[in-house]
């Protein structure tokens, strides 16, 4: 799979490690949650089949963190962008 | 295993194995997945419970999800006390499989070896053997040489990258012919009058004032008291059609064979620190397989480097490998849960049942895992040996996380 870091261009997956579901925020007041609320912030992610915004480091060049929309029925990468910027619309 | 093992293996299955029905329009209870625990559900249910108003519904043909891609390895020696449970029980259902199915599956007791490389690992391995002793598991740690009586084949040397500093050992641990527990199943479970429908895909999951009514299906609506989930790697996109969100992720887990070669091999070996497993199967093959690829898929498909990097260590661990040639390598898509264990249970629907999350190392649970999800759905409540598994326990914080013994694989 050929990966676009956006700082560094395309490489191969390889030098990428996989961070799971982009734009989970941490609670704003964790202390007020029920168990159930925590649960769902620390265990539950999306796992879809089509579209998924997620998050990859680029571990053995750049170093940075960045957000991909993939496409998980054929791993074909539909865009790369800079975290802190929201999901291109696909 | 000795050569006459392997050489009178793979024996004639029976001529007729189920019928081909059309779908009724209602059941007692639907099972969507007709893998192997979807078969063995069925078959409990019905052997165990007197319920046979069932339909086993399959969007492919009979087990061909990650039934028919597994490398068939049967253990029980993991830690804690709730897993321990519950694939020991499965164990003792395997060695009695055969004569209650009518059909043999090839279960070779041939043990496995879970190697250690650090001196984290030795310590996690002995624990694991004390711990499984305590629940009654055959388990044994071996020093290097101990190790290499069992499995001849094995580099004990200690001039390699990760030098093997011991085993844990458990004599009852094996493999089996996959399809045929598959078909031993399918065919015990249509026998007793279970409906088995192929090529009929769930699309959604009918749900009226939070209780079931049944499943629309590319062949139509089909009613239900109860609807059984059993999907493996699609529980998130069914869950999904009755609102459920589950903390399972969706990812490739590859596997490999050799061209069939003369047994060399007498053992099952595993290493979670280098990422290999390997067995030889009864025709001769070499099957191999390794970690997860690390991100979500569907695809059925992963990148080669995994494979490269399990034959990387597949080779250093047995160097008698080197000549041996890949034959064909594909992949699964197995359902991950964030303490590697799987979720057996009732769900906030009523009449809507869960079984997931076996991951990579599901297929040995297989008896085990029917057995209890039947008696759950018969009676409504978990069974004992399932009842650490509910989808609750990721709120209450009882998570049962094995992924010391099940990590990697198997
Ligand atoms: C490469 C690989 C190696 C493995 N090695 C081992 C091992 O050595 N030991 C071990 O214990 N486990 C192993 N496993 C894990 C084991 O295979 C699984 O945990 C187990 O098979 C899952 O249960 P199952 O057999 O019911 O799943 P599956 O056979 O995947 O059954 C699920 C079924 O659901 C069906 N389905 C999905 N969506 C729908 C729908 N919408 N409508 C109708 N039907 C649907 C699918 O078609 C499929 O047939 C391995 C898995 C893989 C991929
Ligand atoms: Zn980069």
């Amino acid at each position: 799979m050929l990966i676009e870091c956006p700082w560094c261009g395309p490489r191969d997956e390889t030098e990428f490690h996989y961070g799971g579901q982009a734009h989970v925020s941490y609670p704003d007041d964790p202390s007020v949650l029920t168990d159930e609320q925590w649960a769902r912030y620390l265990f539950y992610r999306d796992n879809p089949q089509g579209r998924f915004a997620e998050r990859w480091c680029h571990g053995s060049a750049c170093r940075r963190w960045f957000n991909a929309v993939r496409d998980t029925r054929t791993h074909q990468i539909v865009a790369t962008y800079r975290t802190g910027e929201s999901a291109p619309v696909t | 295993m000795t050569a006459q093992d392997t050489a009178d293996a793979v024996p004639e299955l029976p001529a007729t194995l189920w019928r081909d029905p059309e779908p009724k329009r209602g059941y007692d209870v639907v099972i969507v997945g007709g893998g192997g625990h979807g078969l063995a559900t069925a078959y409990y249910l019905a052997r165990n419970h007197g319920i046979t108003d069932v339909a086993v519904v399959d969007k492919g043909w009979l087990a061909g999800g990650n039934m028919a891609r597994n490398t068939t390895i049967i253990r029980s020696n993991y830690l804690l006390d709730a897993s321990a449970g519950i694939y020991e029980h499965a164990m003792k259902l395997w060695e009695g499989l055969a004569d209650d199915l009518d059909c043999p599956i090839l279960f070779s007791q041939r043990g496995v070896l879970n190697l250690a490389h650090s001196p984290q690992d030795v310590r996690e391995g002995v624990r694991r053997v004390n711990a499984n002793r305590l629940n009654g598991i055959d388990a044994e740690w071996l020093d290097p040489r101990q190790a290499l009586e069992i499995c001849p084949i094995l580099n004990i040397s200690p001039d390699v990258r990760y030098p093997v500093l011991g085993a844990t050992y458990q004599p009852r641990a094996g493999i089996a012919r996959h399809d045929y527990v598959a078909w031993g199943f399918a065919r015990a479970a249509d026998r007793l009058g279970v409906d088995l429908i192929q090529d009929c895909e769930v699309t959604g999951i009918e749900v009226d004032s939070g209780r079931v009514t049944g499943v629309s299906t590319t062949r139509g609506l089909l009613t239900a008291r109860k609807v059984a989930l059993c999907a493996a790697g699609h529980s998130s996109v069914l869950a999904e059609m009755a609102g459920l969100r589950l903390p399972v992720q969706s990812h490739p887990l590859q596997a490999l064979v050799s061209e069939l070669l003369e047994p060399v091999h007498p053992t099952v070996v595993m290493s979670n620190a280098v990422h290999v497993y390997v067995s030889q199967a009864h025709k001769g093959e070499l099957v191999m397989g390794a970690g997860i690829d690390q991100y979500n898929s569907y695809a059925q498909r992963g990148g080669l480097h995994v494979i490269q990097r399990q034959l990387a260590a597949a080779l250093e661990l047995f160097p008698i490998f080197a000549r041996a040639h890949v034959l064909r390598t594909w992949g699964g898509i197995v359902d991950v849960t964030p303490d590697a264990s799987a979720i057996l249970g009732l769900t906030p629907i009523d009449g809507l049942y869960l079984n997931c999350g076996w991951g990579t190392g599901g297929f040995k649970a297989t008896p085990g895992a029917g057995w209890c999800y039947a008696d759950t759905i018969a009676n409504g409540v978990p069974h004992p040996l399932a009842a650490p598994l509910t989808l609750e326990r990721f709120a209450t914080g009882a998570l049962v996380d094995e992924h010391g013994a099940a990590a990697v694989a198997h």
